[in-house]
């Protein structure tokens, strides 16, 4: 059987996703704080320090600018994360993969619950940080709560991207190849720290072909109050990439699993 | 039948056949071991019929349904032992239980009826709440066969499951699976103890490189393959290498050892009849007049035959040599079809 051939989920994959969220309550605490206590520092550091010395940068202050900016930086690490390091742990290390497959559950099923699971993760920081967003009263408006589907979507596309990685990777320390030249370039090219207009024209294309930069205009526009401009193009973008990594990722998983 | 039919089985990874053609099937209630060098294929026929390798070629049914076609579903029905620990480290053993009982669909509230039971039946009764990393070897083979049983099937497969215990638990692990097969289920055992699969299995197949190439029950596979009786001949301890033999009043004799001999000779000691040999050496001169078939490994001689008592009387007789005299077993089979190398 061709293995990209297209994915055939069911909802077995719920049973995965609840034996991970039993793993995760055993360590919750040191968990959220971990995922928390990372971009609050960026935000609040650069914030206040670089702040005191910006004028408004795209309208707002640049603490409230950046606010927006980390809520979707740490969904991103967070469904990174899982999707890498923790995912790849259970896989390869753990062998917990194997134990799964031998049960009636399909490996389609399985990279779906990591996949989802990544993504719920990431959702529960990107709202940690936005309670602490709007604890700072830097939320004008309750649209800002739709930023937590934004959320839950960008983390999806994030785990099935990191989820390719972890289907290719021979070891953890692969990893850092997707960090320093996808991860990290994207970042600062994607209006997290400084508007995109910023940047050179051609930096500005490249932007716009990646997903985070599309979570940012979703996300920013209403932690600021306003209905985002070309949502549904932003929300294509995100869901076409869940999508199609996950398709990917799971050809992948396939090929190095079940040869 | 609704345990597992096997026909035609092949698969190739790039130019090497891993199977080639096999079929079998499993008789409901019964014990069937698979057993093999290392490379012989024994845990790809298993991966194939569950369905997580897709073969070249060959039919798989399992559970009564056809594989890959609908092996999520035929896996309801079979629990498997495999050969390597996949125990969740982060969870207790009752927690293992539960986790894995809701990957076969049932309620939480059934998969904890069934904990205690289960647990009591590895042996775990007071260990529900004990960390996976607390427990030792025998231990967590023992619970990974308890949660092979937690949807109650019909099927198990056990990939080596006693591999790296001591005698006690492989023991508790074999009265287990005796006690599972007098409940009726059918069991397919990969295995490279040849006492572990004459204890247990019904029948067997003997592989080699994607083939059988001995298959029935313990007792015919011996009697087909192998004369009835084996005497093992090994050198004393300090026997040296056959010399001229030494005249009437040999003493204890100290040969000078070089330092730098590529193989030291051993030491000599003088005994009575002064007649000193190796086994491999004796083998070589006398032993095809006692055994119908006779293999020197090393220094032991191992002597083949249907009528044993002539070659115990020369021995006897003989200093030197030690010897064991035994039925033949499976493991001799398995040698003589299979041969010696290594498989690395």
């Amino acid at each position: 059987m061709n293995a990209f051939r297209p994915p055939s989920p069911s909802l077995r994959f719920i049973p995965v996703w609840r034996r991970n969220f039993l793993v995760w309550r055993k360590l919750a605490i040191p968990s959220v704080l971990g995922n928390l206590a990372d971009p609050m520092i960026y935000m609040l550091g650069l914030g206040y320090g670089l702040g005191a010395l910006l004028p408004e940068v795209g309208g707002v202050s640049y603490l409230a600018f950046l606010a927006a900016g980390t809520v979707c930086f740490s969904t991103m690490n967070a469904a990174t994360f899982e999707a890498l390091y923790s995912a790849f742990s259970r896989m390869q290390v753990q062998k917990t993969w194997e134990a799964i497959l031998n049960a009636p559950v399909a490996l389609d099923d399985l990279v779906l619950a990591e996949l989802v699971w990544a993504a719920s993760k990431a959702s529960l920081s990107g709202a940690a940080i936005l309670a602490v967003v709007a604890a700072l009263g830097l939320v004008s408006s309750p649209l800002a709560l739709w930023a937590l589907p934004v959320v839950f979507l960008a983390g999806l596309a994030f785990a099935a991207l990191g989820l390719i990685v972890t289907a290719l990777a021979p070891s953890y320390d692969f990893f850092m190849y997707y960090f320093t030249l996808i991860v990290t370039p994207m970042t600062l090219i994607s209006g997290v720290f400084f508007p995109v207009e910023q940047l050179p024209a051609a930096f500005q294309a490249l932007s716009s072909l990646l997903p985070l930069s599309h979570a940012v205009k979703l996300a920013r526009p209403l932690l600021l109050g306003e209905a985002p401009p070309a949502a549904a193009l932003h929300i294509a973008v995100l869901a076409g990439y869940a999508v199609t990594a996950f398709w990917l990722a799971l050809g992948l998983a396939r090929r190095r699993l079940l040869k | 039948m609704d345990t597992l039919s096997v026909s035609g089985l092949a698969k190739s990874y790039g130019s090497t056949a891993v199977l080639q053609g096999l079929t079998f099937e499993l008789r409901p209630g019964e014990c069937y071991g698979l057993l093999g060098p290392n490379g012989a294929g024994k845990t790809t026929t298993l991966r194939c019929a569950l369905g997580l390798t897709a073969p070249d070629a060959g039919t798989i049914r399992l559970a009564g349904l056809p594989v890959p076609e609908r092996a999520r579903e035929a896996r309801s029905r079979v629990g498997i032992v495999p050969q390597m620990d996949n125990l969740d480290p982060d969870f207790t053993a009752a927690e293992n239980l539960l986790v894995y009982g809701r990957y076969f669909g049932l309620p939480d509230r059934a998969v904890h009826e069934r904990i205690p039971r289960l647990l009591e039946f590895a042996g775990l009764g007071g260990r529900a709440e004990a960390k996976i990393n607390t427990l030792s070897g025998g231990m967590k083979r023992r619970l990974t066969l308890a949660r092979a049983l937690v949807n109650d099937p019909d099927i198990l497969f056990l990939d080596e499951p006693t591999t790296g215990l001591d005698p006690q638990a492989r023991h508790l692990i074999w009265e287990r699976l005796k006690q599972l097969l007098a409940q009726g289920k059918t069991v397919l055992l990969t295995t490279h103890f040849m006492d572990e699969a004459e204890r247990l299995c019904h029948r067997l197949a003997i592989m080699d490189r994607g083939r059988f190439i001995a298959e029935g029950s313990p007792r015919e596979v011996i009697a087909a393959h192998i004369e009835p009786e084996v005497v093992e001949v090994y050198g004393e301890p300090g026997g040296a290498p056959a010399g001229p033999p030494q005249g009437g009043a040999a003493k204890d004799m100290e040969q000078a050892q070089p330092a730098n001999e590529h193989h030291p000779l051993p030491r000599e000691r003088g005994r009575g009849d002064g007649s000193l040999m190796s086994a491999a050496d004796w083998a070589r001169a006398e032993a095809a007049q006692f055994a119908t078939r006779v293999e020197v490994t090393g220094e032991t001689a191992f002597c083949y035959l249907t009528e044993s008592a002539p070659l115990l009387r020369h021995l006897a007789g003989r200093q030197g040599l030690r010897y064991l005299h035994r039925p033949a077993n499976l493991e001799d089979v398995f040698l003589k079809l299979t041969g010696r190398d290594l498989r690395d």
